[in-house]
């Protein structure tokens, strides 16, 4: 304070623009930083579950123990045992393994077709656009687990008919996704600057369309993990998916339902355990739309701009 | 005498889009509705001179900017670019010719690629058309940006942090990276706040003096023509209809749409006498473009034959054309 009283006038009014700037930003951003932030802890939490589930449970996923079957939660079964007497909070970490890897793998597979296909889509138009968007439409139109259950018909049950029969359905939105964004991107006037500067095709579209496009695409990939994962439950729930004695979420559901008024947590907590997975996943993507939305370099590019716009203009 | 070949001329070039037909016109088998943006347009621009396109908005002033640029494929005409014929040739061998037509777009807020440093947009031209490799087209990017007037710590910020004029000038720094012979500026002022306009005016005019560049400059605003061109042509409904040496053409219209413009703008002219009424309604829609003479539905001098003769170029004064059957011969 007593500083700015030495200080020239114009100085001063500078620092207060900068200060409104920078505050007004913070509060705007508040929020969303949290939910960025709570959302990559709960999914970290997994992450760590995953990679060091040995490390968090001294008994093994499928080490029975028959003579204490069916234990409701307590300090030494922390969510209790199903009917075989596995410890449920071992298989609940263990398979944090499972059901993340199933829900990366059938999320980004289909991120990568599918952005490409509607990248060339929308920015080459033509009967390849024609012979692309009629494709996303047949799958689109189909319930999509349905048409899951289909092609893991024909695949086979098993982990690769999971990932064969999501890919095969998961790529349609992408494509939609983004040859809706190319469309308006490509009538943007950098685009045209770009031919004009006479870079080649793969150049215009690589460098400044798909950057450009990638940010919804992103966002929506963080909520399909949560859909796959999901997915990936109904079909161990349905025995199209993972198979027994693998510890998978789904699957933990499906063998508790005939126990659900007599042992509620067989089946519950590792719902509970899914629930959580998809709501980190779900503030990642909220928190993330945010943040992208406002360009990468945040906070401090913003301040910065301003300040260079100030100095220069009254220059 | 021979003047000096021109760097850039098109002759009676032509470009028009085809619309959608609606559902009931498609079942009649209609054609489908052909909207006409430049029609017939020649013109020629001399070495290190600056030709000023000027007309109202719908005259198809940036569909022919863009023709020049070959961003959209112009229907018909030609255009001669340093002797050789540009019109007709793909994409793929335009090749080096490409390089030597840049152009500067209307709005600075989306012809910057928002994803990308300043620095990485002006490098990328530089290497593109192996004018530089990676480190020494980094190493060049300041000179660029100083050549626009910009310090060069705006290398690297993106495109937002920038105000209007700061984008226009990064726009023009990344159209002169690939050294340009000829400059198409499309309303490159009309986006901009007014106090700023006259900074980017001028260092336009620097840079095409410094540069030795030929400049193809498109406004809507006479008074920025007049400040900048040393030719100019005014463009209606797609075609030009008076062009000649900016003082002669703007100190003694030969064309009444010409004369209602600067009518509009007493401030160029103070002293000449008021054409009353200046120009009545709206521009026609380039669907449906008047016979005979393009200008009568507007025009206050226009008379029976106006219909029915559409008037060819006619020339009246040194480099001076005019298409009018009325006006000139009054």
């Amino acid at each position: 304070m007593r500083r700015s009283i030495v200080r020239p006038r114009r100085e001063n009014a500078k620092a207060q623009l900068l200060r409104a700037l920078e505050r007004r930003a913070r509060s705007e951003r508040r929020w969303a930083a949290a939910s960025l932030w709570v959302g990559v802890g709960i999914v970290g939490l997994f992450v760590f579950c995953a990679l060091a589930a040995p490390l968090i449970t001294s008994s093994g996923p499928n080490d029975q123990d028959l003579l204490h079957t069916l234990q409701p939660p307590s300090w030494g079964h922390l969510l209790g045992t199903d009917n075989l007497g596995r410890d449920i909070f071992s298989r609940s970490v263990y398979a944090a393994r499972i059901d993340l890897m199933v829900g990366l793998i059938t999320t980004y597979v289909p991120l990568v077709l599918g952005v490409g296909l509607g990248l060339l889509a929308g920015y080459r138009g033509g009967w390849l656009e024609t012979v692309v968007m009629r494709a996303v439409d047949v799958v689109i139109a189909f319930p999509f687990i349905v048409l899951v259950i289909v092609v893991i018909a024909i695949v086979g049950p098993g982990l690769l008919g999971v990932y064969i029969g999501i890919t095969v359905v998961g790529w349609a939105l992408y494509a939609r996704l983004t040859r809706a964004e190319v469309l308006v991107v490509k009538e943007q006037q950098f685009v045209l600057a770009a031919s004009s500067l006479g870079y080649s095709n793969a150049r215009v579209m690589l460098r400044h369309i798909l950057p450009n496009v990638l940010r919804p695409n992103l966002v929506f990939s963080t909520l399909d993990i949560v859909l796959n994962i999901l997915v990936l439950a109904s079909l161990s729930f349905l025995g199209l998916g993972v198979q027994p004695p693998t510890a998978e979420w789904g699957l933990m559901v499906a063998d508790g339902q005939t126990f659900l008024l007599t042992a509620w947590w067989i089946s519950t907590l590792p719902g509970f355990v899914i629930v959580l997975s998809g709501v980190g996943f779900s503030l990642i993507g909220d928190g993330l739309a945010d943040r992208l939305g406002r360009g990468w370099r945040g906070r401090a590019g913003e301040a910065e701009g301003a300040l260079l716009t100030v100095v220069e203009d009254g220059a | 005498m021979t003047a000096p070949a021109p760097l850039l001329e098109t002759t009676d070039l032509v470009k028009w889009f085809d619309l959608r037909r609606s559902p009931g016109g498609r079942l009649r088998r209609e054609a489908a509705p052909r909207l006409t943006a430049v029609d017939g347009v020649s013109l020629s621009v001399a070495r290190n001179t600056t030709l000023g396109v000027v007309g109202e908005s719908g005259s198809g002033k940036t569909t022919l900017a863009r023709c020049l640029t070959r961003l959209v494929e112009p229907d018909g005409g030609s255009i001669v670019f340093d002797g050789t014929e540009i019109s007709s040739l793909r994409r793929s061998e335009l090749g080096a010719l490409r390089r030597r037509i840049q152009i500067v777009f209307q709005d600075p807020y989306t012809s910057l690629n928002p994803q990308m440093t300043v620095g990485s947009m002006l490098a990328e031209p530089l290497r593109v058309h192996g004018i530089a490799e990676r480190r020494e087209a980094r190493a060049r990017v300041p000179e660029l940006l100083e050549l626009v007037g910009l310090a060069p710590r705006v290398a690297r910020v993106f495109p937002r942090e920038l105000s209007g004029g700061q984008r226009q000038r990064v726009a023009i720094a990344r159209a002169l990276a690939p050294q340009p012979d000829l400059l198409v500026a499309d309303e490159p002022v009309s986006a901009l706040d007014v106090s700023i306009q006259a900074q980017i005016l001028n260092l336009l005019a620097d840079l095409a003096e410094r540069l030795g560049l030929t400049m193809v400059f498109i406004s809507h605003q006479l008074s920025v023509i007049a400040h900048i061109a040393d030719t100019v042509a005014v463009m209606y409904l797609g075609r030009i209809v008076e062009s000649g040496p900016v003082e002669t053409v703007f100190g003694n219209p030969q064309h009444p749409y010409t004369a209602a413009l600067l009518a509009a703008n007493p401030q160029i002219v103070p002293e000449r006498r008021r054409r009353k009424p200046a120009i009545r309604g709206d521009i026609p829609s380039p669907l449906h473009i008047p016979s005979g003479c393009r200008f009568r539905t507007r025009c206050a001098y226009a008379e029976e034959r106006c219909a029915a003769i559409d008037p060819p170029p006619e020339r009246v004064g040194p480099g001076h054309v005019a298409r009018c059957v009325v006006l000139p011969f009054r």
